[in-house]
């Protein structure tokens, strides 16, 4: 395994005695999409937890864009260039859209504090910047309109969106998204289907994605993994994955 | 999901007066030291000042970035006691300088004990703190270097001047807590307006998101204390030498910051104008309610010591008032009487 | 030997930080909040006995009318305070429960003035030698008193429907309510009993130093006891403040010479602060203190 952005090489981890990942490795070329499928419980959210920083792995290891990521924190993933999204939407509530999708940048400035106090120096200029990037990546998600809303007054599809673009406002090189379409009906997920590719082809982000929804990871993925209780089960391409018999048993629940 | 957020958060759009408004207030702040008199520049406006920039000071760190503190007196009197003795002890170091050094002092002491932050959240957090509260009265009180030996352990400016003008007459420490404010209230602004006060209220709402996101989580807390100290600092040299010019260390004792909390509750944290009138609020209640018995011919019944206690159930009769029915404090409160003079836009003044 | 004594003195001291602590246990089980208010209740529970003894009332009459003027105290704390911030988030509470120690306080030294009241139990407080360790029969009395109130919690909180109720409102409020527990009558029985604990405490640090206002200051150093015993169990409490109170003694006396002055004042907060540190879950290992 040489080349791709991530390597996962022989993750394992448990939770207080029950196995979580077990032995798991994979990996994600530049600029694919690859979804992460299996059932519940199957440890897909366990595993982006690692390759974010969240979780440490108790074996193995995470190898990002040719850099290996000895105990890595989320700040310091962040910083390689890693961006995330998570179910539950980590959005900063009480702030307004545009706020929440300034955060994702904050790493970027080099402006010092007093600069900043004094507003002086690099810090002008850098604020416009930023101003500017942030809007460039609202536009593309097309929620121009809520710039200045509180997060926590949108509905959650918008909210999806707005966690999108902050994930993407600092030009990321690989973007883990954690069921993004999780409460979406069909249309919905046929429109942020529409921006994940977009995001794909538009910028060349490699995305690994967390889905259910079969007929999405068909139509929207290069590469697919499917885990089933912590291991890996299936792993190529949508086509051979679907006839994969394994998989298709994970799937069913037939004892295996 | 943090508690401590819900009840001091500021919210993202802090409520900002207009132009006019600000502009009003500067040319009336320029103008008081020709109509008030002595008293009143001494007893009301300079400590409303002076502890509306504690309260701003306190305010940085508790509404904006999500940490309790306890212990902001302590930060006073450790700018006012560093003050103090680099005014006395270093004759040439001109006074703005000595302020700022006394600032920095306090705010390196406040780094050391946000240093817990760092891996605790909660109101256990306030422990830090507390104890700062007390180790600091302790130690001003029992090394009597620090008030340079005298018997009662008071301190005062030994100079106040500034390129020669004396400024240790009312108006000159008038105009001293009010121009330091100014400038201090224009950073505190600048600060809040800018990535490093997104990044604090970022890891007050969620810290782990915030840190997904990039933001330097530890260095930002510390950051938040230094600020926050700093400012606490410099209002503790004021207290020291612009309102009754002599001070000792019991004045920063627990009760002190207990009042500059309760600036920054009453007066809310949605703003950073609400310190002020919260100061207000806090400083001019004990002297109303004088003046009232006074004026109602009752001081033979009600002494000064009822008077006292009253206030303190008064006190905290309010707060618990506020926590029920207002929790942003006086100032939105106000912000919502008729818009005659007080423009207020909810949305943060994004460049 | 003179360590032992030193040592001996701590731990009674911190026994008596205990009893304090153990109300604030109690309502932290029931309601999740840190009541700051409990050292003031534990100082106007005091007063009022005192006051009342002052007035002529002996002690069987005094004590009973006392504990029925904090039973109403509690009905009014649920009624004004609680109930409006029910949902609140207990950093909400706990600066509720700040405004109300300014009350508490405020109206103890309004009814009652600020004097100093000496409180007579009538128990000796003159040194026993017990084989070479100075202890009063006071001592031992406030320790079989503390432990006997333990004991009779520990019964209430197990045995008792009631005691089952208040641990099932600690454990999950939500589901204690959907099976029929009322929250209401909950914390007034809570805070009853929390103000019980108060009037005991009180009278024996009464009795020790004067009933005066020092004595809600008590409650700041019940932060740290609680921080190192952890906030939900009584006989924890009762470690964590024989910890603080032996360990405050000892550097009182053998760090004190160094620094002029005694280091009581803020000692306690630093260990507490180590601790959380180096523990960041407690002497005992329980969960929640969230950790970055």
């Amino acid at each position: 395994m040489s080349g791709g952005i991530l390597q996962v090489e022989n993750v394992s981890l448990s939770f207080k005695g029950v196995k979580a990942l077990v032995d798991l490795s994979f990996a994600v070329e530049q600029g694919e999409i690859c979804a992460l499928i299996g059932p519940n419980g199957a440890g897909k959210s366990s595993l982006l937890n690692i390759v974010n920083g969240v979780y440490r792995a108790d074996r193995g290891r995470i190898v990002f864009d040719g850099h290996i990521i000895e105990r890595p924190t989320p700040f310091d993933v962040a910083r390689l260039g890693v961006a995330r999204t998570f179910q539950n939407n980590a959005l900063f509530r009480r702030m307004s859209v545009l706020d929440n999708v300034l955060t994702g940048l904050t790493r970027l400035g080099h402006a010092s504090f007093l600069e900043i106090a004094f507003r002086v120096g690099r810090h002008p200029a850098e604020r416009r910047a930023f101003r500017e990037r942030a809007e460039d990546v609202i536009a593309f998600l097309e929620i121009e309109a809520y710039r200045n809303t509180i997060v926590g007054q949108l509905p959650y599809g918008l909210q999806k969106r707005v966690e999108l673009a902050r994930a993407l406002v600092a030009s990321p090189k690989l973007l883990l998204l954690d069921e993004p379409m999780a409460g979406m009906n069909g249309d919905e997920k046929i429109e942020l289907s529409r921006f994940i590719r977009g995001v794909n082809q538009e910028l060349g982000t490699a995305i690994v994605l967390i889905e259910h929804d079969i007929g999405v990871v068909m139509g929207l993925s290069h590469h697919v993994i499917v885990l089933d209780y912590g291991r890996k089960v299936g792993d190529g391409t949508p086509e051979e994955v679907r006839r994969n018999p394994e998989v298709i048993s994970a799937y069913l629940g037939v004892k295996h | 999901m943090t508690s401590v957020a819900s009840t001091f958060a500021a919210r993202s759009a802090p409520i900002q007066p207009s132009h006019i408004a600000l502009a009003g207030v500067l040319v009336v702040a320029a103008a008081l030291p020709f109509f008030g008199n002595d008293y009143w520049l001494n007893s009301l406006i300079t400590p409303t000042i002076v502890m509306g920039l504690a309260g701003l000071g306190l305010n940085l760190l508790t509404g904006y970035a999500g940490l309790v503190s306890l212990g902001s007196a302590a930060f006073m009197s450790i700018g006012a006691f560093s003050a103090y003795n680099l005014l006395l002890r270093t004759p040439y170091l001109p006074l703005p300088l000595a302020l700022i050094c006394a600032g920095l002092i306090a705010a390196a002491f406040g780094v050391l004990f946000g240093l817990p932050s760092l891996r605790i959240k909660g109101f256990y957090l306030s422990a830090s703190t507390l104890g700062a509260q007390f180790f600091f009265e302790w130690l001003f009180t029992n090394f009597h270097w620090f008030s340079n030996n005298s018997l009662t352990l008071t301190i005062s400016a030994p100079r106040l001047e500034i390129f020669g003008y004396n400024l240790d007459i009312p108006p000159g420490r008038y105009a001293l807590a009010v121009v330091t404010t100014c400038l201090l209230y224009w950073l505190a602004h600048n600060i809040i307006d800018s990535r490093i006060g997104r990044d604090w209220m970022a890891i007050r709402d969620m810290d782990t998101a915030a840190a997904v996101a990039g933001i330097p989580v530890g260095r930002r807390k510390l950051l938040a204390y230094g600020v926050s100290s700093f400012f606490c600092g410099v209002a503790g040299a004021l207290w020291a030498f612009c309102y009754l010019g002599t001070t000792d260390a019991h004045a920063f004792d627990l009760d002190k910051s207990f009042q500059v909390l309760f600036i920054v509750i009453i007066g809310g944290s949605a703003s950073l104008v609400g310190n002020f009138l919260g100061a207000a609020f806090i400083v001019l209640t004990p002297i109303v309610l004088d003046l009232a018995v006074l004026g109602a011919g009752l001081e033979a019944a009600i002494d000064h010591g009822t008077v006292t206690n009253a206030l303190r159930v008064i006190f905290g009769v309010i707060i618990i008032l506020l926590l029920v029915k207002e929790p942003d404090g006086l100032a939105s409160l106000i912000g919502r009487l008729p818009r005659l003079f007080w423009t207020t836009r909810l949305r943060r003044r994004t460049p | 030997m003179f360590f032992l004594n030193v040592l001996t003195s701590g731990l009674l001291a911190g026994l008596m930080y205990a009893m304090v602590a153990i109300g604030f246990v109690l309502i932290y089980k029931a309601s999740g909040v840190f009541n700051f208010a409990q050292g003031t209740m534990v100082l106007f529970a005091a007063l009022t006995f005192v006051v009342l003894n002052e007035h002529g009332l002996r002690f069987w009459a005094a004590f009973p009318v006392t504990v029925v003027v904090m039973i109403i105290g509690a009905f009014l704390i649920e009624r004004l305070v609680l109930r409006p911030l029910v949902n609140r988030s207990p950093n909400t509470l706990f600066v509720a429960t700040l405004g109300l120690s300014f009350v508490i306080e405020g109206l103890a030294q309004t009814l009652f003035g600020s004097d100093v009241h000496q409180l007579e139990l009538g128990i000796d407080d003159s040194p026993l030698d017990l084989y070479g360790l100075q202890i009063t029969q006071f001592d031992i009395s406030a320790s079989a008193i503390a432990i006997v109130m333990v004991a009779v919690l520990a019964v209430l909180f197990s045995k008792t429907r009631m005691g089952i109720s208040l641990r099932a409102v600690a454990d999950d409020t939500l589901a204690a309510q959907s099976v029929g527990i009322r929250l209401p009558h909950i914390w007034r029985i809570v805070w009853s009993v929390s103000g019980f604990v108060a009037l005991v405490a009180g009278l024996l640090w009464g009795a020790r130093q004067g009933v005066q206002f020092s004595l809600s200051l008590v409650v700041l150093k019940a932060m740290p006891v609680l921080i190192i015993g952890g906030f939900s169990s009584i006989p924890r409490a009762i470690v964590g403040g024989l910890m603080i109170g032996a360990t405050e003694n000892l550097a009182d006396i053998y760090i004190g010479p160094f620094v002029n002055g005694s280091v009581s004042n803020w000692f306690a907060y630093i260990l507490a602060v180590a601790f959380l540190l180096i523990r960041p879950s407690g002497l005992f290992g329980e969960a929640p203190i969230a950790r970055v």
